[in-house]
């Protein structure tokens, strides 16, 4: 590595500085009338300090399924549905309630398309297409009884990401980072990755979906990328070396140094360390993303092949972020949105995710790390009990009264089932559960209070949990 | 009892307690600046003004409520509910409650009870009381007086006016977003007249770049961009409004005509294409494409977008919470909210799916043949018109023949139409047998027929090629607007509202009329309005210093910050207005006071006493916004286009960026030639995954109106900087005119390059610095020809001719060096 004129405190240098605009407003009147030392230090671990509550979990890694996984076909067995296959659906579940394509449409049954096997100490039935989550039962937390506000993927997307349907909040990630800060000194605290790969016509994802919002951008989510650089502009122009660049930096450093000198700019200390940041990550990333020291069992684990942008290699590469500090992780895989050629579509998403999901908790544990990483799987929104014939082959429409979603590991209980729905698998009924309060429940494992985690903006004490008041789901903590 | 005790123990010892929690308690107690604070964030969230979450009937925002409540007795803070309370130890009691996760400092509750004290005095707050133009002194500049008053309350001093080439810098930079060349640098440093300095700001507001830097902002403010913003986040045709705020700068537009053009140019007496461009600003809004989105979920998300947009561009009033329920700070209620919203129901527009093509924007030449093609398609339309007699005869006789007796060979849609009894046939059926006579049965009119399909076709062919713009068209009838309880868009059971001004702000009476959009936009710049002016005043502020004068730019509310100098935004808000909105008259003022030119390097005093420089006791220092960081780079290199205006542009940005984009996937097709190289504001701006240039350096996505932006100081954008491929190709071009036009020697050289970037010479130990990077890159490329070829590779403007291997290791040892000027502090740094 090349000598560096760096002082030790310019460490940590993700976590930077804002000196102007509504993140420094934020910032300042979340730590309230707290002298600028104290926070200073509290940028250095978060602003939640001391945690109000034990921290179960230190880190999360979010499986966002994209476009809305049928729970019918996969974690919410409904033999009545079966039986009433192809009859209307009864009037008094439907009326008045909001639909997306099937606008217009005749409503009918859709029996489950797939059987159903049961697995685990507690005999958990979920569908024969995912196998070897069926193998982890006893470490998943599955619950059947989530709903969301949004049935359009956009606002749905934004809804479980921000907890509002409007633009400009700021992502889960960003809040847990903001609030936590992060632990990792060469890689930003929340990353993205997002399965890259054949698809048929997959729903797109914005990069507001993991926006740092209305709180200062270096709590933004990073997207790595499998192909290319990993992380935008990481490579050197041209053939420039390492030691080139090193050279570069040093000479900019030294630069910046004096000109301080002259004109006493606090920003400029901060500018340094961003450099030496910057430098840093073109050799961490790097070795991050590289993943031929993993041993063939560990590939065969995953099933996956290095560099091939999978969601399996992505999976693998989540373990290797946790194990480097990294805060929040989200996994996109897309293309669950099947309103037509549901049979033929979703065993492949299925086999796409199922045992690099798996593999994700066998490995985590086996490293004992699961016990601290809370790991999340779920769509943005549910499926309708109906069927959706009016785009070929049958499908199912957008649903946001019912939809089945898993969590593992962060202190969360393994081997139960939590909540139900009717049976038709309209509308979740019993232990009914929001978007409101799973934020609320991953905040309160992190150690975090979610009605106290505020931020002002445009006058209101917002909140990752919104406005409306939200509720730890105690019954599914260990 | 125990209560009592309390009292009394911090009304003996109110300052320790208050200056261990931060500012001395003020002796005279003043509402809106000491009080209102304080109970709006701590207490109008239960008993403020929201009616449906209001506690124990209590309000705290009126007076008349607090004291016949008894929370509040004037003089006696003691007897007062509020006191009593808020020092309460039993948590049943205590206010703030616990669960609220509020907590009054000791300097609180001191100030409430000083205030109580002295008689609990009230204020409007002070955003809606008309703004009160100070009288200053004949000879003094009111801007300088006002600092300087202000200053001297609170015991600091102005600093010395900045050095003439830091100024010349800051000036070029705030008002045209680019750098004085160093010719433009020498000059105003020799130029010894007392009016040197007015005459480099003459100069710069009749540059056709004012416009551009000052365009940025408002940008922002009205969320401009060239994608829809859900979903698919398809284009659409705006790119002519930009142009359009761009001319609105540079022509002086005034800023009540600029309003008036953007809310209602469709309906103003003098609507032309220009003011109908302008009207624009009401379709820059979020729209969506996506299969199965509910119409009523989309008019309401909608609506909504629009009353924030006049909230945070005109009134600095975060209205977006009364969607659902009133304000909980401010006095805006849900009616407000609707009947906002319901200036804009008459706007024509699909309220799902693509958005149309919008008017054809012909430059004036165009015009012309625009509407000659146009006469053109009428007279033939006319002259088919005119065989309508004849053709209806014959198209009479020929569908009786084949009702009787059907012709074979003829299409599906026609034969069954032929099938029906006539008495049966649909309109839809008489079209269909309509247009087969005609088209292909009639003998008649034929060439009249071709000559119109010919004149339609030229027309469009010449429309489609010239550029679009949506504007605003008011349909003849409203769309109907209720009010949705909690916001539920499924929810029919609200009132239906119609157009209404907010009713706690003085307004007009219309007389039982319904007002328009047109008479939203002439209140909106009306003298009555005490909002619109101070919000404008303080965004310029704001561009001039780098904070405003209250420093929550898009909240003038209850819960946003009152301006600590709240005679100078009332000065510069009374002075705009006074001079008839005149924008131009209201920045060279800012920019000519000694205010504005002082130094921005803080003294040790300055940063302890002053370290956000709320006072203004200096100039600020901030980095540059994402645009001119662009700009900057591409001008020293001399590769920037001058050229003003046109269609956005696609610069350089890393493969497969746009891969998750969907519903049509798209692939990015950078620009080639003079394109490659436009100001940053020109940059196509894709909401959802806006250039990764821009979003580094905090450009905002402008999927919502942003009154400020955030300066983040990330490694992004030193990866940027050092890395992406136009900064990269700017260095290299830059370093070609060093090596070219620098001098002889590498200190000639490089102080030339000094003079460009930097617009000063560098010092001894700068080029020591530089000099050794520079010597280390020459012997790398010397030994590596392959190398330097390859970093000069890079972007597409073409080498030098005729370069040598020795000449390619210069050029690429000197491209180091540029890049390191580009990534310096100093060159992002507006100071």
């Amino acid at each position: 590595m090349m000598p560096f004129p760096f002082s030790p405190h310019t460490r940590r240098a993700f976590l930077g500085k804002v000196t102007q605009g509504v993140g420094a407003v934020a910032f300042a009147s979340l730590l309230g009338r707290t002298t600028a030392r104290a926070a200073s230090a509290a940028s250095a671990r978060g602003v939640v300090w001391p945690l109000p509550l034990p921290q179960k979990a230190k880190r999360v890694i979010w499986l966002t399924m994209a476009g809305g996984p049928s729970q019918f076909e996969t974690f919410d067995p409904k033999p009545k549905l079966a039986a009433m296959h192809g009859e209307p659906m009864p009037e008094s579940l439907t009326r008045g309630q909001q639909l997306a394509q099937l606008q217009g449409q005749k409503l009918v049954c859709h029996a489950p398309q797939f059987p159903f096997a049961k697995f685990g100490k507690n005999q958990t039935e979920i569908s024969t297409l995912l196998p070897h989550l069926g193998g982890v039962i006893d470490d998943i937390c599955l619950i059947r009884s989530m709903t969301t506000d949004a049935i359009n993927h956009d606002p749905a997307h934004m809804f479980m990401n921000t907890g509002a349907q409007i633009a400009g909040r700021p992502s889960m990630g960003a809040w847990v980072n903001y609030g936590l800060g992060s632990e990792s000194e060469n890689l930003p605290g929340f990353v993205v990755m997002v399965t890259t790969g054949p698809g048929r016509s997959p729903q797109p994802i914005a990069t507001r979906q993991w926006s740092s919002g209305f709180l200062p951008s270096r709590f933004q989510g990073v997207q790595l990328h499998s192909r290319g650089d990993a992380v935008h502009y990481l490579s050197n122009p041209g053939q420039t070396t390492r030691a080139q660049q090193g050279a570069d930096v040093r000479a900019i450093t030294e630069l910046n140094r004096e000109h301080d000198a002259w004109v006493h700019d606090p920003e400029i200390a901060t500018r340094i360390a961003q450099y030496e940041m910057a430098f840093q990550m073109q050799a961490s990333v790097p070795e991050l993303m590289d993943l031929r020291g993993e041993d063939a069992r560990t590939l065969a684990l995953y099933g996956c092949t290095p560099g091939d942008g999978s969601f399996a290699a992505n999976c693998l590469l989540a373990r290797r972020l946790v194990e480097r500090g990294v805060r929040f992780i989200q996994l996109y895989h897309r293309d669950w949105d099947h309103h037509s050629l549901l049979r033929e579509e979703l065993p492949l998403r299925c086999k796409e995710t199922d045992q690099a999901a798996a593999a994700l908790i066998t490995d985590l544990k086996q490293r004992g790390m699961l016990d601290e990483t809370l790991v999340v799987w779920t769509g943005e929104f549910g499926r309708t009990p109906m069927s959706q014939d009016n785009k070929g082959t049958a499908g199912r429409d957008h649903h946001n009264k019912s939809m089945s979603m898993w969590l593992a590991g962060g202190g969360v209980k393994g081997g139960i089932v939590h909540g139900a729905t009717d049976e038709l698998g309209y509308a979740a009924v019993e232990d009914v559960c929001t978007v409101h309060d799973l934020h609320a429940t991953m905040l309160h494992q992190l150690g975090i209070r979610h009605d106290a985690f505020t931020v002002k903006f445009q006058g209101l004490d917002a909140k990752l949990t919104g406005v409306e008041g939200a509720n730890v789901i105690e019954k599914i903590l260990a | 009892m125990p209560r009592r005790v309390v009292i009394i123990l911090s009304s003996v010892f109110p300052l320790a307690a208050v200056l261990a929690a931060g500012a001395p308690v003020p002796a005279r107690i003043e509402f809106n600046r000491d009080v209102r604070p304080i109970l709006s964030d701590n207490c109008f969230y239960c008993h403020g003004p929201d009616a449906s979450h209001r506690k124990a009937k209590l309000r705290l925002d009126v007076r008349e409520v607090a004291l016949a409540k008894e929370a509040i007795v004037p003089g006696k803070p003691a007897d007062s509910e509020l006191v009593i309370r808020f020092h309460s130890n039993d948590p049943e009691e205590v206010m703030p409650p616990p669960d609220s996760n509020k907590k009054l400092t000791a300097r609180d509750k001191a100030v409430l009870e000083r205030w109580i004290a002295q008689g609990a005095g009230y204020q409007l707050h002070w955003a809606y009381e008309p703004p009160a133009k100070p009288a200053i002194p004949a000879d003094a500049n009111a801007i300088d007086s006002l600092v300087a008053r202000r200053l001297a309350e609170v015991g600091l001093k102005s600093s010395p006016e900045a050095d003439r080439r830091t100024l010349i810098r800051r000036v070029t930079s705030d008002l045209t977003g680019l750098l004085p060349t160093p010719e433009e640098v020498d000059a105003f440093e020799k130029d010894r007249a007392p009016d040197a300095y007015a005459r480099v700001v003459d100069r710069l507001l009749a540059s056709p770049h004012y416009g551009e830097r000052m365009a940025i902002g408002w940008l922002d403010v009205v969320r401009f961009a060239d994608t829809i913003g859900y979903h698919s986040d398809n284009p659409r045709n705006v790119w002519p409004y930009r142009d359009w705020v761009i001319r609105s700068f540079n022509e002086n537009k005034r800023f009540d005509r600029f309003t008036l053009e953007q809310i209602a140019g469709d309906l103003l007496p003098d609507a032309n294409r220009e003011t109908r461009i302008g009207s624009a600003f009401n379709r820059l809004l979020l729209t969506t494409e996506e299969g199965g989105a509910q119409p009523k979920d989309y008019e309401a998300r909608m609506l909504a977008d629009r009353v924030r947009a006049i909230g945070a561009g005109w009134l600095g009033q975060t209205t977006g919470c009364a969607q659902c329920h009133d304000h909980k700070f401010d006095p805006f209620t849900t009616r407000d909210f609707y009947a906002l919203g319901a200036f804009f129901a008459d706007v024509k527009e699909p309220v799902i799916g693509r958005r149309e093509e919008g008017m054809v924007i012909a430059p004036p030449e165009q015009e012309e043949k625009l509407a000659a093609l146009d006469r053109e398609v009428a007279a033939k339309r006319a002259a088919v018109a005119a065989l309508t007699p004849e053709f209806d005869a014959a198209e009479a006789e020929w569908v009786s023949a084949a009702t009787a007796q059907p012709p074979t060979g003829l299409p599906r849609a026609v034969a069954a139409a032929l099938k029906k009894d006539p008495d049966t046939r649909t309109a839809r059926d008489q079209q269909v047998l309509r247009n087969h006579f005609r088209t292909k049965v009639a003998t008649i009119g034929r060439e009249e027929l071709a000559a119109l399909t010919a004149a339609e076709q030229e027309r469009k062919t010449f429309a489609d090629s010239l550029p679009h713009c949506l504007v605003t068209e008011a349909a003849p009838k409203k769309r109907a607007v209720r009010i949705l309880p909690r916001g539920n868009f499924l929810d029919d059971t609200g009132e239906v509202v119609t157009a209404a001004l907010p009713g706690y702000l003085p307004r007009p009476d219309f007389g039982g009329r319904e007002p328009n959009r047109l008479d939203l936009a002439r209140w909106l710049v009306s003298r009555e309005n005490p909002l619109t002016a101070r919000v404008v005043a303080n965004r310029l502020w704001q561009q001039f210093f780098g904070g405003g004068l209250s420093r929550v730019a898009g909240d003038f509310g209850a819960q946003g910050e009152p301006p600590r100098n709240g005679a100078l935004l009332d000065w510069l808000a009374g002075e705009f207005m006074d001079r008839g909105w005149d924008v131009k008259h209201l920045v060279r003022t800012i920019v000519l006071s000694a205010t504005y030119r002082q130094t921005s390097v803080a003294t040790p005093e300055q940063l302890a006493a002053d370290p956000e420089n709320r006072e203004f006791g200096r100039q600020g220092r901030h980095r540059v916004e994402a645009e001119l960081v662009r700009d900057r780079a591409l001008q020293v290199a001399g590769l920037l286009s001058p050229r003003v205006g046109g269609p956005s542009v696609k610069p350089y940005q890393p493969d497969r960026y746009w891969e998750n984009l969907n519903f049509p996937p798209r692939d990015y097709e950078m620009d080639r030639g003079e394109a490659q190289y436009r100001r940053g504001l020109y940059v196509w701006w894709q909401r959802t995954f806006l250039h990764p240039a821009m979003l580094a350096f905090d450009a905002p996505s402008r999927e919502e109106c942003a009154a400020e932006r955030s300066r983040a100081n990330i490694p992004q954008q030193a990866l940027v900087l050092l890395n992406d491929p136009s900064y990269v190709e700017a260095a290299r071009v830059f370093a070609a005119r060093i090596v070219h036009e620098g001098g002889a020697t590498a200190d000639a050289q490089l102080h030339w390059a000094g003079k460009q970037a930097l617009q000063r010479t560098p010092s001894a130990s700068e080029t020591k610095t530089v000099s050794a990077l520079l010597e280390e890159h020459r012997r790398i490329y010397r030994a590596d020809p392959a190398a330097a070829k390859a970093l000069l590779a890079t972007g597409d403007a073409p080498l030098p001719a005729g370069l040598a291997t020795d000449g390619l290791a210069e050029l690429a040892a000197w491209t180091h060096v540029a890049r390191v000027l580009f990534n310096l502090h100093e060159f992002v740094t507006r100071d």
